[in-house]
């Protein structure tokens, strides 16, 4: 026991002058079994489920299989997904679909969070926790609630909202937007950013009260206050928590799926206006109606969106943040 | 002086943007709890209106009670939750204790790979997971969901749990370490109650995705026995899409436990939020 205790302290602090001597000490330790049992659960399950599975789908998409016979095609998956015209025409539209579905956060649902944002830090404002936990509660819901939730609202059958236009004059305005291949999209782009929006509020509030007050102050005596202020002081300083919203949203929205497959079904109507990636990933895996599912071409859809995202979240990791301006404070 | 009537118009104005933004946010959930408890007649003739004496009914609860199995389903979203919960916290915390506390060979390249899942979404394996799952025989059964949620939440929960392990003293550990406690118990008795605060944040944070989820329940597990309540609710509207009284108590009864569990933790939740952005 004493040993032992020796032993520790000893490795401490070896640990503390490690820095010093990391050259100058060969002495070996015995090997610390306490290390891998701490270690190898998570280790273990979260290489088994994810790392070895995201691999595994990469390598499933060179494969393809013809009456039961796995054979092996290279990149000839990925031939068919932009060579052929029915593939590669669902392919296109999926991706232009997505896109416009993450321009339509960035545009609505960010600019909304920072004024939101921005008004809750105003100072000495009443009922700020009462606001916050308001905002916030739309995401607590599962998008199966929010998706049916806002399609009874919609519906024309029930009149809610023309009931509630008209009340601010606007009944002209409504239309089936669900149904309409012109504007489901949108307005289902909406319902997410009504879902999401105390997601960016809450970060880039939280970043915004952590500007020091010297800094505001500073400010004041020069004269900048107001709308200048917030402007010209409070958003270069919390750009980097608008970076960071901004990626977290292009993940969500390039791996969305339950919202359009709960209003829409999988087959992302009307006339596949609504379908995005995951949508046209569960199709293509899952099959649907007569035709059959293939796991081949599904992980070659899956291949295709891990590198978009990896893509993106590698240039937001090494240019942007790296050229993003940060303040010590 | 002169600035206070300025300064109240522009109180008024904060106040009215985030009233409405409040509307906004809350007058659909309402609006659906409301109705829910209404006949058929009233619930289409005056949608805005709280129910009264002669449109008060239960009518679409005796549905849903009847029809769906929604005691079950709710059993199996609690299971599931609270079975992923616990072993994001235990393996979660361990790793991040192993990761802060030791210095050795691979720490910084552990410390990298298990970032990896926070970036990447799990969702993209899927199609792997689905295969191995129906190799192993796990279809169909809760431990399948439990162990792609643990897989899911891992990441962030080592992230989050190093920050907070890197504050506890490590006078506190030696001190425990010269009285002859082995690493174990230095972990289990002195490190994982300070770092409690913490672990509840992590657990709110990896709760919410878990029981919303869709996704998984619809391809792992989309058995009668094993659906969660999320997937339960969507099958059940699906089934009864004309029966507006149905829909409506279907609705509630899955909105209902996560308003209650938001109510009882949104402080908590909207402190980790904030604490963890600052840094």
């Amino acid at each position: 026991m004493a040993r032992s205790s020796l032993d520790k302290m000893m490795s401490v602090t070896l640990q503390h002058s490690q820095s010093v001597t990391d050259l100058a000490a060969p002495i070996r330790r015995p090997w610390r079994w306490h290390i891998v049992v701490f270690l190898a659960p998570a280790l273990i399950v979260y290489s088994a489920l994810m790392i070895i599975p995201i691999f595994e789908t990469l390598r499933l998409s060179l494969f393809t299989s013809k009456e039961q016979v796995v054979s092996f095609v290279g990149f000839g998956n990925f031939e068919t997904l932009f060579g052929d015209e029915r593939w590669s025409k669902s392919f296109w539209n999926a991706l232009w679909n997505n896109t416009y579905f993450f321009l339509i956060h960035m545009l609505v649902q960010n600019p909304i969070g920072i004024c939101l944002a921005a008004l809750l830090s105003v100072p000495r404002l009443r009922g700020r926790s009462f606001y916050r936990t308001a905002f916030f509660m739309p995401t607590m819901l599962s998008f199966v609630i929010v998706g049916f939730v806002w399609k009874l609202i919609l519906s024309p059958l029930w009149g809610v909202a023309p009931s509630i236009l008209a009340a601010i004059g606007l009944k002209w305005l409504f239309g089936p937007w669900l149904g309409q291949e012109a504007t489901a999209l949108t307005a289902l782009s909406l319902i997410s950013v009504w879902q999401y929006v105390g997601v960016p509020m809450m970060l880039i509030y939280a970043a915004l009260l952590s500007i020091p007050d010297e800094v505001i102050e500073a400010a004041e005596c020069d004269g900048v206050v107001g709308f200048a202020q917030f402007w010209k002081i409070k958003l270069p300083l919390v750009l980097p928590a608008i970076g960071l919203v901004s990626i977290l949203t292009f993940v969500g929205n390039f791996n969305a799926f339950d919202l359009i497959y709960v209003s829409q079904g999988a087959l992302a109507g009307p006339n596949f206006s609504t379908d995005i990636l995951g949508t046209f990933l569960y199709r293509t895996f899952f099959g649907y109606q007569l035709q059959l599912g293939d796991p081949h071409m599904g992980a070659t859809i899956a291949t295709v969106m891990f590198f978009i995202i990896l893509a993106v979240v590698a240039f937001y990791l090494l240019v942007i943040q790296r050229r993003m301006r940060r303040y010590q404070f | 002086m002169k600035q206070a009537p300025i300064l109240r118009t522009r109180r008024i104005a904060v106040h009215t943007i985030l009233g409405a933004q409040t509307l906004i946010a809350i007058l659909p959930v309402i609006l659906i709890i409301m109705n829910s408890f209404k006949d058929r007649k009233a619930i289409f003739s005056q949608p805005m209106m709280p129910p009264g004496p002669d449109s008060f009914s239960l009518i679409g609860y005796e549905t849903v009670l009847k029809q769906g199995d929604f005691l079950n389903y709710f059993f199996n979203s609690f299971a599931v939750t609270a079975g992923s919960i616990f072993f994001i916290l235990l393996f979660g915390a361990m790793a991040a204790f192993a990761l802060t506390e030791y210095r050795f060979r691979g720490n910084v390249f552990l410390g990298l790979f298990l970032a990896l899942g926070v970036m990447v979404p799990i969702r993209l394996g899927t199609v792997a997971i689905l295969e191995m799952m129906a190799r192993s025989g796990l279809v169909n059964t809760l431990t399948a969901l439990i162990l792609v949620y643990t897989a899911q939440g891992l990441p962030l929960a080592v992230f989050v749990l190093s920050e907070f392990m890197r504050t506890v003293s490590d006078d506190l550990k030696n001190a425990g370490r010269i009285d002859g406690l082995s690493e174990y118990v230095v972990f289990f008795r002195l490190v994982l109650p300070l770092v409690r605060p913490a672990m509840a944040t992590v657990a709110i944070f990896s709760m919410i995705p878990i029981w919303n989820d869709l996704w998984f329940p619809l391809i792992l597990a989309p058995a009668e026995a094993t659906k969660t309540i999320t997937l339960g609710t969507q099958v059940f509207i699906g089934q009864f899409v004309t029966n507006w009284n149905a829909v409506l108590a279907a609705l509630t009864l899955s909105i209902t436990p996560v308003l209650i569990l938001y109510v009882l933790f949104s402080r908590q939740l909207i402190r980790g939020i904030t604490a963890g952005a600052v840094k």
